[in-house]
């Protein structure tokens, strides 16, 4: 397969613009994605390559367009919502979790919802606490959703193919700081399965496990940690739902640590599930150490820069995390 | 699609055989519930059959309905299976959602019935989605999108109203005011006289029928069908008409006299029919006899067939989440 470089925005775009060109029934609605090219520029001449039925810009009207695609996925379309903001999924709940969640298996299969939600998620970008949340663990909550967090430009695009041929409703959680980066991605139309973990990095001594701009942030980490004597490995779920434990699990028991990070606020939250799937587990005995997590502080998200910072997991954080993980083994 | 219900025998009988089997139906559903023999919770639309008969009659087997949590009309009015339907309420295996859903979530694809819904106004952006898939593919179906009046006050409803407007999408918003939002009366629930008149805020007309004349109901229902069949975009019919029943089986009917119910009783929809229909030489009393006893023995033998199937089976729940790729 050809590679090149491209943006994980780039990436999107590639794959919905794939996708449209191999089915009739795909199409995209949401705020702003015609001329305007969307809100962070996923959309960006979509518009023009595919014409204002198929690439439809709507009304501020969540709930209705999110209820628009679950009537059209049931009448046999392919429907690709953008939601500008996931924080404003909350417009369009019922339609996603009490419709779209539930409507194959509370009409005993007769019917499904073959859609795809995307929306950016997470903090960075000084918009405050209503355009900055991370809601995935919301989601997955939610018997009958699919959850995607691509954390790279390759897994944008080939996740997004995945999730448009899935013949249920996915949420595709997208970090909005991951728009501007870039990393190679096949030219190819090709798909990455819904429900496998990426090992992204092998280390001797401690398993980071992280979702979303997390991955990144812990892969950064792990050189720090390296330089400190400490072999790191980065395990990246990259979908909550379908959730493959089995690398996670088979890293933490050759390494006997588990460091789970996440942006989201820590209370009731993913990693809390992962913690308690590896409690769960023979892994258990394995552990050198308490699992331990880095999460977003339990608070809205803050305007002020270095308050938005302090609120979310950096660098420097999962560094020590890691340290004292290190430090508290037997 | 059916004639008018007063076009011809064929048709009034039609309508008639569909009246009499929603309020047989839902008899049965009332008796079995109050003898303990069926469990949970459903709504009743006795007193309202016109409304679902007659809009169903104005539809193509190949349009698509949306409907209510009070849908049993709706379901029956397009074509459903009495003992599919039945097994349903009574937790069998063979019902349309295999027991998963119950009375609140009976669809059938087949029949275009894209589903029953126990959110109120839930249905309605459904709707309009269905519609703009059948307008995206050049095809001339239509989607009929029942709701009450209480979803009118939901967001939902407006939502929906204004993308089916702006787009010209081919439905039909069919409102069956039937007086209450559960104990809430559309008096105090609206500031306007006719829920139609909210159409006018969105662009499209709206009109006001009674809805306990199963004619009236047909011909808006067509002209709105025709209307949107030809591209024109969606069309507000505001059925009026009334629940004799409560809300759901906890209903003490606190909120209104038996005084109002009785007077809504003597505007039975099934008896003004079969009275019109006499009177105009369409069908004989011995054919309205006829129409009753065919209705009343297909209800009876579909309570007995869907007594005897197999209870819902608990084995494979977890894989009925998702659908299979």
């Amino acid at each position: 397969m050809t590679q090149r470089t491209i943006t994980y925005a780039e990436a999107v775009r590639e794959a919905i613009g794939q996708a449209m060109e191999a089915d009739d029934r795909v199409f995209m609605l949401g705020e702003d994605i015609g001329v305007y090219g969307g809100a962070f520029g996923v959309s960006g001449d979509l518009y023009h390559r595919f014409g204002p039925e198929r690439i439809r810009d709507t009304p501020i009207s969540e709930l209705g367009i999110v209820g628009a695609a679950v009537g059209a996925a049931l009448a046999g379309m392919r429907p690709i919502v953008e939601i500008q903001f996931s924080d404003f999924t909350n417009q369009a709940m019922d339609q996603i979790v009490n419709q779209a969640a539930k409507i194959h298996f509370m009409l005993g299969g007769a019917a499904n919802v073959p859609m795809v939600l995307r929306a950016p998620l997470g903090s960075g970008t000084g918009a405050a606490a209503q355009h900055s949340q991370s809601l995935e663990a919301w989601f997955a909550h939610v018997p009958g959703l699919k959850v995607v967090m691509p954390a790279t430009a390759e897994d944008a695009k080939g996740l997004l193919l995945a999730a448009i041929d899935d013949p249920n409703p996915v949420i595709v959680l997208e970090h909005k700081l991951l728009y501007r980066t870039s990393g190679p991605v096949s030219e190819e139309a090709f798909r990455t399965p819904l429900g496998v973990s990426a090992v992204r990095r092998e280390g001797a001594d401690l398993t980071i496990v992280a979702t979303g701009v997390m991955v990144s942030r812990a892969l950064e980490a792990a050189e720090t940690l390296t330089q400190q004597g400490i072999d790191v490995s980065v395990i990246d779920p990259r979908t909550l739902t379908p959730l493959d434990m089995n690398p996670i699990l088979d890293d933490v028991s050759r390494t006997g640590r588990a460091l789970l990070v996440q942006e989201a606020p820590g209370h009731v939250g993913f990693t809390a599930e992962l913690a308690a799937r590896i409690a769960e587990s023979p892994t258990l005995y394995r552990l050198l150490a308490p699992i331990r997590r880095v999460s977003g502080l339990d608070i809205p998200i803050p305007y002020a820069p270095q308050l938005e910072r302090s609120a979310v997991p950096q660098v420097e954080g999962i560094v020590h995390a890691a340290e004292q993980l290190m430090k508290e083994s037997f | 699609m059916t004639d008018s219900p007063f076009a011809s025998a064929e048709s009034a009988k039609h309508a008639l055989r569909t009246m009499w089997k929603t309020r047989r139906f839902e008899e049965a559903v009332d008796d079995l519930f109050a003898r303990g023999l069926m469990h949970g919770t459903m709504h009743l639309s006795i007193g309202q059959e016109a409304s679902a008969t007659g809009a169903c009659m104005a539809l193509r087997d190949d349009d698509a309905i949306t409907s209510t949590h009070r849908g049993h009309g709706h379901c029956i009015g397009k074509g459903a299976d009495l003992v599919r339907m039945m097994a349903e309420l009574l937790a069998k295996e063979t019902g349309y959602c295999r027991g998963r859903g119950g009375s609140m979530h009976i669809a059938d694809v087949d029949t275009g019935n894209l589903g029953a819904n126990g959110i109120v106004a839930g249905g309605i952006p459904i709707a309009a989605g269905a519609a703009l898939a059948f307008q995206l593919r050049g095809e001339d179906r239509v989607v009929a999108c029942f709701f009450g009046d209480g979803a009118t006050n939901e967001g939902a409803f407006h939502e929906a109203a204004n993308l089916a407007a702006i787009w010209k999408l081919p439905v039909i918003f069919i409102c069956e005011n039937n007086k209450y939002g559960m104990s809430f009366s559309t008096e105090k629930a609206f500031a306007i006289e006719h829920i139609a008149q909210r159409a006018a805020g969105y662009g499209f007309p709206g009109v006001t029928v009674d809805g306990n004349a199963v004619g009236e109901v047909y011909d808006a229902v067509a002209e709105a069908v025709a209307r949107a069949r030809s591209g024109e975009g969606p069309t507000l019919v505001e059925a009026v008409t009334y629940r004799w029943k409560g809300h759901s089986k906890s209903d003490k009917n606190l909120y209104r006299s038996k005084d109002e119910i009785a007077q809504w009783r003597s505007k039975d929809p099934i008896g003004r029919f079969e009275h019109d229909v006499e009177q105009r030489g369409l069908l004989t009393a011995d054919e309205i006899a006829q129409v009753r006893s065919e209705a009343l023995e297909a209800v009876r033998s579909a309570v007995l067939e869907a007594n005897s199937a197999p209870d819902a089976d608990p084995a494979d729940l977890l894989d009925a989440v998702f659908a299979k790729a």
